[in-house]
């Protein structure tokens, strides 16, 4: 089962190295990892996207909560959120194909934003599934490469990752399980 | 103005510590320059794994965290072990590295090693400092992470240069604010009163002590709600010492190598209230032999440690003493009178393994530990190293008082001495004796000259089989053939310690190794008593 975790963690050298080396030495299958800056710049967001039953979400949670840079891990519910993965396409033609490529793209809404005499390059954002259809449309055509970067989701409604909280007043009650 | 060095030393300072254990070199210099116009004092090691054990004995008998020190490169990389060893026993240790110049930090200079990557999984936090100004908070931040939460190793690597930088001041933080770090100490009030409901409706039910319970600083606690509720209590290797063996309500050791009567109970049981005790492999090898109709009571500090290796019922985020505390002031009931007969009588027909021998030309050692174990004070520390000598020790050396330590989750060899002197260092007026193998002795015997320098009335009790014993007798039963754990070519391990200057004697049988631990506990100096083992000797 694939899983959503968004996690905030502290902007400073070296955390990346830290979770991604979280999850190899635990053996936690990693499917993707995207990061980014967020609205305050000393903070920085990972999406990541792991493939386990609950017990292992359960405990990649937990630990990755107990990295010190790391603020806040929220494990994403299915249906509750947003979730977008980018990516690019180089596809070989000739001139007098661009026209059913720009066709394509334009079905599978994703944009040209490269053009030359031998290729053209596509951008998108969707599901795997909407990639992989689109994919399938261009195989024809010769893709040269492909380009694809982690899933970046946010929560649906007014809800954010912060919102239940960076940082309690002590003493307030916990909810076993909760960061350590 | 201020050097970072100089910085550094007064922060160590400002935590109030007295002494570090280390070993210099060229890219830690500036530090030492201003460590030794200081008042704290410095162990010198022969080797900084060593540094890192004594650091880990010093924290593990004061309860304060150990400081230990290395230069860059192989410095940095020797400590490793007893970085790892600390970690997985969740040991407080501050841990200083001194690292090349900023400059050329990532283009393998003389003695560089990256350090804080090589040490990513297996310490609790680790710094690279690149700006002199940053000193101050990191170090606040390390003692605070190191001593708080679930304890362990934090490292910090120091540039030469950022040694040398100068700043306008030393100010040193009054608290560290860390917002991605919590630690939660009272435990969740409603599954404390579930945990209670579960005591109540108990009929066999079970107290787990854990290494936890001693890093809590738990041990009254624990004793107290155990003698209340009259709930047996057994424990892991790591929670030894904190239930004395000769309690009424101790049932001994769980685990591959302990009692089987307290493993029994591990089974009978219905209820099971795990301590600060992780389930790891060598206490409990098959978690779903115990869960199967138990409700599984669960007390860590450490949520990723709740669920991990057992299924729980109830799991209770917290310092022990706390929760312990707040369950004990809602438990009334004490444990049906039929079980906890039952189990003493089960104690009962366990009866201790080996009898004194004479005329052999060798000495038996469990029985020589209970011995040994009767007469030294009853708040006397000890240390035992990996393998036989550690499970002879466990199993016959009754810790009353006192502490054990030994290196319960890593296994590492050669920790038993180190460990024993940043002890006795930690706490001069307690007994302290140190039980190895001559393998592992063999992997820090250097230590001798640390031992000799410092005149630390430490007793080494050598087993001397001329085998990596335990490892022999897997091969021997498992494989059939031993090969590479024949140790030919031991020294004369007398001579060795009379070369160092410590008095050492050698033991072939019970009676003449009474003797003789005697006169050297009373001497009040380092000895070595190297006792003659059977290579036969069994581990159990």
């Amino acid at each position: 089962m694939k899983n959503t975790l968004s996690v905030l963690v502290e902007n400073q050298p070296g955390v990346l190295s830290k979770v991604a080396g979280l999850f190899s030495r635990r053996g936690f299958n990693i499917d993707s990892l995207a990061v980014g800056t967020t609205e305050n710049q000393k903070i920085s967001r990972m999406t990541i996207v792991v493939d386990g039953d609950a017990h292992l979400v359960e405990q990649v949670e937990k630990q990755l909560n107990k990295l010190i840079p790391v603020i806040k891990v929220k494990v994403l519910e299915p249906g509750r959120f947003i979730g977008c993965e980018p990516s690019l396409v180089k596809v070989s033609c000739k001139i007098r194909q661009h026209a059913e490529i720009m066709n394509i793209a334009e079905l599978m809404g994703a944009s040209i934003v490269d053009v030359a005499p031998q290729s053209l390059t596509l951008q998108f954002t969707g599901s795997e599934e909407r990639a992989e259809t689109l994919l399938g449309l261009l195989k024809p055509y010769g893709i040269k490469e492909v380009v694809r970067a982690g899933m970046i989701a946010i929560e649906k409604g007014a809800v954010t990752a912060l919102s239940s909280g960076v940082a309690p007043q002590p003493g307030r009650a916990v909810q076993p399980g909760e960061k350590n | 103005m201020v050097s970072g060095a100089e910085m550094m030393v007064r922060c160590l300072e400002n935590e109030n510590v007295g002494m570090v254990f280390g070993y210099p070199g060229a890219a830690i210099c500036p530090f030492y320059d201003f460590l030794g116009r200081s008042s704290i004092r410095h162990i010198l090691v022969r080797q900084e794994q060593n540094a890192a054990h004594e650091a880990s004995g010093y924290a593990r008998a004061s309860g304060a965290p150990g400081v230990c020190v290395a230069t860059s490169g192989p410095g940095a990389t020797n400590l490793i072990t007893g970085i790892a060893a600390a970690y997985m026993d969740s040991i407080p240790l501050i841990v200083i590295t001194g690292q090349v110049n900023s400059w050329l930090l990532g283009r393998d200079v003389f003695q560089e090693a990256d350090i804080t990557g090589a040490c990513a999984s297996f310490t609790k936090h680790s710094y690279l400092v690149k700006d002199a100004k940053e000193i101050p908070r990191i170090f606040k931040e390390a003692f605070h992470i190191a001593s708080t939460g679930r304890n362990g190793p934090v490292l910090i690597d120091v540039p030469t240069d950022v040694q040398n930088a100068t700043v306008e001041s030393f100010v040193y933080p009054q608290k560290a604010q860390i917002r991605g770090y919590r630690p939660r100490t009272q435990g969740h009030a409603m599954q404390v009163r579930k945990a209670a409901e579960a005591v109540a409706r108990a009929e066999r039910p079970l107290l787990v002590c854990g290494g936890g319970v001693v890093s809590a600083g738990a041990r009254d606690e624990l004793i107290s709600f155990a003698g209340r509720t009259k709930i047996p209590v057994v424990s892991t290797m790591m929670g030894l010492g904190v239930v004395p063996m000769d309690s009424p309500l101790y049932l001994g050791m769980i685990g591959m190598h302990g009692h089987k009567n307290a493993n029994e109970a591990m089974r009978e049981a219905d209820l099971i209230l795990l301590c600060g005790a992780r389930v790891g492999d060598r206490a409990v090898s098959d978690p779903q032999q115990v869960s199967e109709g138990t409700v599984i009571v669960h007390i860590d500090i450490d949520p990723a440690e709740i669920g991990k290796n057992m299924e729980v019922d109830i799991p209770i985020v917290g310092d022990i003493r706390l929760v312990l505390r707040a369950l004990s002031a809602q438990v009334e009931c004490t444990a049906p009178a039929a079980w906890q007969e039952r189990v003493r009588a089960e104690k009962a027909a366990f009866l201790p393994k080996g009898k004194p021998r004479g005329g052999k030309g060798t000495l038996e050692p469990r029985s020589f530990l209970r011995a040994l174990s009767a007469m030294m004070e009853p708040d006397a520390i000890l240390c035992a190293d990996v393998g036989q000598n550690q499970i002879w020790a466990v199993n016959n050396f009754n810790v009353k008082e006192g502490r054990f330590l030994t290196s319960g989750g890593l296994g590492a060899m050669g920790y038993a001495l180190p460990a024993a002197i940043g002890a006795k260092l930690a706490k001069p007026e307690r007994q302290v004796v140190c039980i190895c193998g001559d393998g592992s002795f063999q992997m820090c015997m250097c230590e001798l000259a640390t031992l000799k320098r410092e005149g630390l009335p430490i007793l080494i009790v050598l087993m001397q089989n001329d085998r990596l014993g335990m490892v022999w007798e897997i091969q021997k039963k498992q494989y059939g053939r031993c090969p590479a754990t024949v140790l030919d070519g031991n020294p004369d391990f007398v001579k060795l310690a009379g070369a160092y200057g410590i008095p050492a004697a050698r033991a072939e049988d019970n009676a003449q190794a009474e003797r003789l631990a005697r006169g050297m506990l009373a001497s009040n100096g380092p000895a070595l008593l190297v006792c003659a083992v059977d290579p036969d000797e069994p581990t159990l």
